[in-house]
């Protein structure tokens, strides 16, 4: 038996061994890498699956369709399991590949982001955090490396209060709204924004977390129940988005009083809810849907030649897997803005690819071209602008579909982005770094 | 007065559903020892596997039947490729080859059945009942009172099953000592492979609930972490003390959230809320200072 | 042939005492941490050091912490990730709180802090035991999250509760290189390593064995109860709260507590287990093994998939990496229930007599 294990383990140490040295050289010239620090385990891998399944497809598409500009795109998973050690080997394992023509890193999770963002700097490679990770990273003079594209947790929070306040006639004052949060960082991080907007619109804010994994939330309903708010935003992730929607309902709360963030807003989030989730709201900034005609053409291309990355075509045009395409569509068009000022059918360096992402300017015009008008909203970033939107739909659950009910909306940048600032130049001066000037770079 | 009783009321409905999911444990570690870590990924095995027939248009029964088949398929094959290999070792070892069957089975259940998250429809809904709502205020839901019922029905089989027939006193036998049970012909390895599928049984009706409560996804492994509490205050081997350890920890732990965060918001200021988490093992804790054996559990007795 | 001590006289009290009584023994280990300390880092590449290395000998350190406590004290803990919180948050504190603060003394203080938690938490464990104390530890896991989580203070009043770490710095020297960090951290691992297989040699380590052995049969031998139980808490969580300073500071960079959650507690419950319960050795084995295994499964299942053109997706792949890994540790647990230590030691007795063993 014994002999047998020190066979194996010898066997297993030449394996690992020949892999390490065959994997780096299969590299051709004009490439352009994407690690792909997936998860599709664990709690949270059914909403990894469909957001990486619409990244890799996106990315096929594009190949088929003659690459990024004869640059044809190449990727290579790893699990993560939403860890964050698990999510940093990862890293590790596969920079010295993208090393030379990478793609924005995605890890869609907010732990794994915020891990990520000092080595990406040190190591000069492009991180991109759509929707989630370390917020303050929208100004670029602290973090030259870190994209927060789109928008933001604070923006979003902001864009929520708008929308209520449109509902309620243009006033919140006297309200009272319940936030309902995931207790953690990335629950955590709207706090400053509502209540910086409570000041502002005078309304009451009452907070109450529900702790890790929220798959009982029986006192916070009742807490609810006795507070009688007007509104319920909440902050939540798996697990804790059907159970809440199914304990509001058995609290006698309506849902069509619920708003969610778009972390808690897709399909995996209502669907097991069942009747429980009709008439709930939630903020997104992708739209759900195969009306876009770039995912009607996906499926019909890509899943119509069989390289399909899932293996369930229901997901196609879910909200998840659309932004999986949103996110591909965003570092796709990085690159070709990239290509644009160092050179058309080139490959792209990692400084490049982050000038591109830099200055980004996807207009509507460009989003029809691409076919992808309503999918995300027109982006435009700058160096103390890595967000570049900061805009959101308000989207609510039918009982079978996710209906749009409003034209982009955006926060209160005014009011939001000093708090980026102030906790940037805060980051700064912990860390020793000296933020780049923004202002004298754009005169150049 | 209102608001304190419809806590109290919720909070001892929830402590059932601990309790379902603590019953898996206490009765594997009765009949072998083995602390089975790998309950709660039975109850996510067992809930994948009944959607899963479902959704291959069976209709409830006929999928309950069919998982409690594919269940017992489980236990037998853990206890024949798993625990009868490592008899006689160290209770940490059989921990732990439990956690690895947790892995084992937290990664099969979505292969076998795909990994998104189902809605599980057994015909309860779930909403506050009027009557109460409208004479007292109070929100009970029904499909609380329901799974209450069928918790309290399945400790009764459980309990009389044991009490009363010919496996229920061979099981016994075994928990009270394996060798005395083998001496006098009790085949050992039939009577855990049972074991295995009365636990199977007890997860697939705990899956059942908590599935249709939030829905059929992997966060249904999590339900392990609230009956273990549960496990401590009632005693390791005691199915009484599931039930009662259950109702203790779900009433106190909703008592609590409502209201000790606001006494330590006064004292610190800040938000101190989502102490769910750790106050059922706070509390186990301080109960086992006094009882260090649980409520029902067996007292152990030192000999040198 | 090779490793046989025939001929190794013993003259004095300290060649009898001294950590390796044989000969080979102690060549070997010189050899070995020659090679790590000069040629490892010559020749190592940054993917080594930063996703292999440094987490392997942090995890390393954090396991023989669990050790000392389960393996030799025989208290069974599923804490031990809040330990290493406990040290990664104090010592970040100390950092950036006190103004020109040594890094090594924020590492110790840190320790020391995990040190006070540890003996706070172990307090049950005079009254309660096996099984039922493990879950009481679980107390401590939950409960010194939540802590972090909840007290801005402690996270030098970050909004979401995460901590990123300003750089290590010693005398001037910045330690910004992937391998002056490893070197760093195996400094401080070995000598802490050292220390331990001194200790559990020491009256120390022989009355937790004897009270891991049997509590009662100790105390009626004159051992105090009280003191050997806490102080292997103690022992123990210093140990992990060292490891979980390094794991912020020299590996992970930024740490939040949800990362320090139960899934770490098993992970470093399973390196002992895997490695050798009551084995300062094992302690190494088991995280290597632990650590390196699923990293081996991410790189071959794909590459094996891919080769056998097997029509998988990727979510596929993922599934069946956490079933191979499941199956390989009961499967451990079955061929070798004492753990790779076990198997390095019948290796010994065997290389001992060949090669003529009869």
């Amino acid at each position: 038996m014994i002999k047998n294990v020190r066979k194996l383990a010898i066997a297993a140490s030449v394996a690992a061994a020949c892999l390490g040295a065959v994997l780096p050289s299969a590299y051709a010239a004009e490439e352009q890498f994407f690690m792909l620090p997936s998860y599709r385990v664990g709690p949270y891998g059914a909403n990894g699956n469909a957001f990486y399944g619409g990244f890799v497809d996106y990315l096929n598409y594009v190949n088929m369709k003659g690459g990024i500009d004869g640059v044809q795109a190449t990727w290579e998973e790893c699990e993560t399991e939403y860890n964050n050690a698990k999510g940093v080997e990862c890293y590790e394992r596969l920079k010295a590949k993208a090393a030379k023509a990478p793609g924005p890193i995605h890890t869609m999770s907010t732990g794994i982001s915020y891990a990520l963002v000092d080595k990406t700097a040190a190591d000069k490679l492009p991180l991109a955090m759509m929707g989630y990770g370390l917020t303050s990273a929208v100004d670029g003079s602290v973090f030259p490396w870190a994209f927060p594209l789109v928008t933001t947790y604070q923006m979003q929070a902001s864009a929520i209060v708008k929308f209520l306040k449109d509902k309620e006639g243009g006033s919140l004052a006297g309200k009272k709204i319940v936030f309902l949060y995931h207790d953690s960082a990335y629950g955590k991080e709207p706090i400053l924004a509502l209540e910086a907007e409570s000041r502002l619109n005078k309304y009451d804010l009452v907070q109450i977390p529900v702790a890790h994994p929220g798959n009982e939330q029986g006192a916070q309903w009742q807490r609810i129940r006795q507070e009688k708010p007007d509104y319920v935003i909440m902050w939540g992730w798996g697990v804790m988005n059907m159970t809440a929607l199914k304990t509001a309902q058995k609290m006698g709360f309506p849902r069509e009083k619920m708003i969610g963030s778009w972390w808690a807003g897709s399909e995996e989030d209502v669907v097991p809810a069942g009747d429980a989730a009709k008439g709930y709201m939630s903020a997104t900034w992708n739209v759900a849907g195969k009306a876009v005609p770039v995912i009607a053409d996906i499926e019909k291309s890509v899943y119509g030649a069989g390289k399909g990355n899932l293996s369930d075509k229901a997901k196609l045009g879910t909200i998840l897997y659309n932004r999986g395409v949103s996110a591909a569509v965003l570092s796709v068009e990085a690159i070709r803005t990239a290509q644009a000022k160092y050179g058309k059918g080139k490959a792209m360096g990692a400084e490049q690819v982050r000038w591109g992402l830099e200055n980004l300017n996807i207009t509507d015009a460009r989003l029809k071209d691409l076919g992808a008008t309503g999918l995300l909203p027109a982006v435009k970033t700058a160096c103390d602008n890595h967000e570049g939107s900061g805009k959101v739909k308000m989207q609510q659950w039918d009982g079978s579909k996710w209906v749009v009910m409003t034209d982009w909306i955006e926060g209160n940048k005014a009011l939001i982005h000093p708090l980026f600032q102030a906790d940037a130049a805060k980051y700064a001066k912990e860390k020793g770094i000296t933020p780049r000037n923004c202002a004298a770079e754009a005169k150049k | 007065m209102q608001f304190f009783l419809e806590v109290l009321i919720g909070g001892l409905l929830s402590g059932v559903m601990y309790s379902l999911v603590a019953l898996g444990f206490v009765l594997i570690f009765k009949a072998s020892g083995v602390f089975n870590f790998a309950q709660g990924a039975m109850v996510y095995f067992a809930a994948l596997s009944l959607v899963g027939v479902m959704g291959k248009g069976a209709p409830l029964w006929l999928a309950f039947i069919l998982a409690f088949g594919i269940m017992t398929i489980l236990g037998i094959a853990t206890e024949k490729f798993v625990l009868r290999k490592m008899v006689n070792q160290a209770p940490i070892s059989l921990f732990m080859a439990t956690i690895g069957l947790a892995f084992f089975i937290e990664g099969l259940a979505p292969l076998l059945w795909g990994n998104d998250v189902r809605a599980l429809e057994i015909g309860l809904v779930d909403e506050p009942i009027p009557y109460l709502l409208d004479s007292f205020n109070i929100v009970v839901s029904s499909f609380d009172l329901t799974a209450a019922g069928l918790a309290l029905a399945l400790v009764a089989g459980l309990a009389l099953f044991f009490q009363f027939t010919r496996v229920g006193r061979a099981l016994r036998a075994v928990a009270d000592d394996h060798q005395a049970a083998l001496s006098i012909g009790i085949p050992l390895q039939h009577i855990w492979a049972l074991v295995w599928a009365v636990a199977g049984f007890v997860a697939l009706v705990a899956g059942m609930l908590w599935g249709s409560r939030n829905g059929v996804q992997f966060a249904l492994t999590f339900t392990a972490l609230k009956a273990l509490p549960v496990l401590i205050l009632g005693g390791f081997t005691s199915v009484p003390g599931a039930i009662v350890g259950g109702l203790i920890i779900g009433a106190s732990e909703k008592l609590a959230e409502i209201y000790i965060p606001p006494v330590m918001q006064s004292m610190f200021g800040g938000n101190f809320g989502g102490i769910e988490g750790w106050f059922p093992y706070v509390m186990a804790l301080l109960f086992l200072l006094v009882r260090p054996e649980g409520l029902f559990g067996e007292k152990h007795i030192d000999r040198v | 042939m090779f490793y046989r001590e025939t001929g190794q006289f013993k003259n004095s009290y300290a060649a009898d005492q001294q950590v390796f009584p044989i000969r080979q023994d102690r060549v070997g280990i010189a050899i070995l941490l020659a090679v790590a300390f000069l040629v490892v880092p010559l020749v190592a590449g940054n993917y080594w050091f930063n996703a292999i290395f440094i987490p392997f000998l942090i995890f390393a350190l954090a396991a023989l912490g669990l050790n000392i406590l389960t393996g030799y004290a025989g208290q069974l803990s599923l804490g031990s990730a809040a330990f290493m919180a406990v040290g990664a948050y104090a010592a970040y504190n100390f950092q950036v709180r006190v103004e020109g603060m040594p890094i090594l003394m924020s590492f110790i203080l840190g320790g020391l802090t995990a040190a006070g938690v540890g003996i706070l938490f172990g307090l049950p464990s005079l009254r309660i035991k096996g099984f039922y104390l493990a879950v009481a530890t679980l107390a401590a896991q939950f409960f010194i999250v939540w802590c972090l989580t909840k007290f801005p203070y402690l996270s030098n009043n970050s909004s979401s509760g995460v901590i990123s770490v300003p750089g290590v710095e010693m005398l001037g020297f910045k330690f910004d290189t992937p391998q002056s960090r490893y070197l760093l951290v195996l400094s401080i691992v070995t000598s802490m390593a050292l220390l331990a297989k001194n200790m559990v040699r020491s009256t120390t380590g022989r009355s937790w064995m004897a009270v891991r052995d049997m509590d009662v049969a100790a105390e009626v031998i004159g051992i105090r109860l009280m003191r050997t139980k806490l102080l292997a808490f103690a022992v123990s969580s210093f140990y992990c709260g060292v490891a979980g300073a390094l794991y912020a500071f020299c590996y992970l960079g930024s740490v939040e507590p949800d990362g320090f959650s139960l899934d770490l507690s098993f992970k470093i419950l399973f390196m002992i287990i895997v490695g050798g319960v009551g084995s300062i050795l094992g302690s190494f084995l088991g995280a290597a093994f632990i650590l390196l295994l699923p990293i081996f499964l991410d790189i071959t299942l794909p590459a094996i998939a891919g080769l056998l053109s097997l029509p998988f997706d990727s979510a596929t792949v993922s599934h069946i990496q956490l079933m191979v890994f499941g199956a390989l540790i009961m499967f451990f647990l079955i061929v070798e229930p004492h753990g790779l230590a076990r198997l390095w030691q019948i290796g010994k007795e065997k290389l001992r007599l060949w090669p003529f063993p009869h």
